[in-house]
């Protein structure tokens, strides 16, 4: 097995384009959730909050590359020119075959699938069908269009496995250069928002409803007044590379991926269970050759639902004892889907190179139920060498990737 | 309508879909090799003529054959006099 460093890394979130504004809006306990009013539309729809991706001027890429493209692939494009510009790949390095792609959405766009239907129910007639309407809602739009954007000729993957699809994509791309089959990946998630990505977590009663007039509140990851999901938007992108290439080339080096694993949860397909997360951390800790008290700090996946916070905090509680500073970034910039478990990693990377961990916002009062985990409640100064990152999904779906900061070795 | 006034309509109306700069709109420029226009782009080019004049011409043979501008403009041109 080759080793495998992170060269780039780039990300568009709620709080807009970069990684810089990104980790400054975290670092400054920012919320990017606001109210929105389209949501009050949907009949028996409970939640009005969502952190969506500011305006973004989509222009900048060639229409040749943009009429095949909604919201989630523009912001995969974004993030992957920031992450191939920050490790410095060069046109001849993408498009020579040994790199590939591996980013994954939860669906199609459900913006072109809404607007292909508004105007085919009622007609029954495929005659204003635009014919790149189909490479917008395939399942593999992102990681096709922007291999299409940089000429990538290596492998395609294109993971789908809702909020575990970020991480997914970063384990599976890794595994590929590990495995010696590709040499570097662009790896990630993206979503766009759509008020019924929205319902989908309100018809299970999962969606936060009850902070609607004061949105910066929502949602409470761990938090005793936490009362469900708040959906956001984005693309998280890292640039995935085998060591001996980044040291060929001299790229700048931001984080080396121990390990990788993701295991199926038959016991229920909504409600997460905490032998199976258990199950899915202990694995990644054993791909990574790594003891339990090794790992610095946690970052949870926790999105502020009653049931998937208590799950997490038992499994963290199980494997850490309570001994290792655990956080959540939900409740700064909501739950950006198939984007979490990228931009999530993207974060605690630059948490592990500035040495400082960002708290959980909006966790006023812990939980009881969640209370046997170590969290912290203000920025923490702290040296940090190796970091857990979490993601599970609705569909029974644990990921876990474990990363170091690289020091030369 | 006169033929000029369809023809501003037709250099709009794609200008406006595929983004074309109007000093390369000339009836010589070639559909794929001087405007950029692929396969695809064919297929929208269909839908924005019927849209704009609201003409059905995505089953027509002649469709096919058009190879630059000029083509577009003498065939949008035909098929609004044969509706006359």
């Amino acid at each position: 097995m080759r080793r495998v460093v992170v060269t780039g890394m780039g990300a568009v979130s709620p709080f807009g384009i970069g990684v810089k504004v990104l980790f400054e809006s975290l670092l400054a306990q920012r919320s990017s959730v606001r109210y929105v009013p389209e949501l009050a539309k949907i009949t028996g729809l409970r939640t009005r909050v969502a952190a969506v991706v500011p305006a973004v001027d989509s222009k900048e890429i060639p229409r040749k590359y943009r009429r095949s493209m909604s919201n989630m692939s523009i912001y995969a494009t974004f993030a992957s020119q920031e992450a191939v510009s920050q490790g410095g790949a060069t046109e001849k390095e993408l498009r020579g075959g040994n790199t590939g792609v591996a980013i994954g959405s939860t669906v199609g766009s459900p913006i072109a699938t809404h607007e292909f239907y508004e105007e085919f129910l009622p007609t029954r007639s495929i005659d204003k069908t635009r014919a790149t309407f189909f490479f917008q809602i395939m399942n593999h739009s992102c990681a096709s269009n922007v291999a299409q954007v940089f000429g990538i000729t290596g492998r395609i993957l294109a993971p789908s496995a809702a909020c575990s699809t970020g991480c997914q994509a970063i384990g599976y791309g890794y595994e590929m250069i590990a495995w010696g089959k590709q040499e570097r990946m662009l790896c990630g998630g993206a979503d766009e928002f759509h008020p019924l990505t929205a319902a989908t977590f309100d018809i299970i009663n999962a969606s936060s409803a009850k902070y609607n007039d004061r949105p910066t509140e929502t949602p409470r990851p761990f938090d005793r007044d936490r009362d469900g999901v708040v959906c956001a938007e984005g693309a998280g992108i890292l640039l995935l590379e085998s060591l001996d290439s980044a040291k060929r080339r001299n790229a700048p080096i931001a984080a080396e991926v121990m390990g990788f694993a993701t295991v199926s949860d038959p016991a229920n397909l909504a409600d997460p269970s905490a032998g199976s997360i258990e199950t899915c951390i202990r694995k990644a800790l054993t791909e990574a050759s790594i003891q339990q008290n090794e790992i610095d700090y946690i970052n949870a996946h926790a999105t502020g639902t009653i049931l998937g916070d208590i799950a997490e905090s038992e499994a963290v509680g199980r494997v850490f004892g309570g001994k290792t500073p655990t956080s959540s970034l939900k409740g700064h910039f909501g739950h950006t889907m198939a984007a979490s478990g990228a931009i999530e990693t993207i974060a605690t990377i630059l948490m592990m190179q500035k040495g400082i961990l960002i708290p959980t916002l909006n966790l006023d009062n812990v939980d009881p139920l969640c209370d046997n985990i170590f969290h912290f409640k203000n920025c923490m100064e702290k040296p940090i060498r190796t970091v857990l990152k979490n993601n599970f999904a609705l569909g029974g779906i644990d990921s876990c990737l474990i990363l170091r900061r690289y020091e030369n070795d | 309508m006169t033929d000029q006034e369809a023809i501003e309509m037709i250099n709009t109306s794609l200008a406006e879909e595929f983004e074309l700069e109007r000093t390369r709109m000339v009836p010589e420029a070639r559909l794929h090799d001087d405007l950029g226009l692929d396969s695809l782009d064919r297929v929208d080019m269909v839908i924005v003529l019927q849209n704009a004049f609201k003409i059905k011409i995505r089953e027509e043979e002649a469709i096919r054959g058009i190879q630059n501008l000029g083509d577009i403009h003498t065939y949008v041109l035909g098929k609004l006099r044969a509706a006359q």
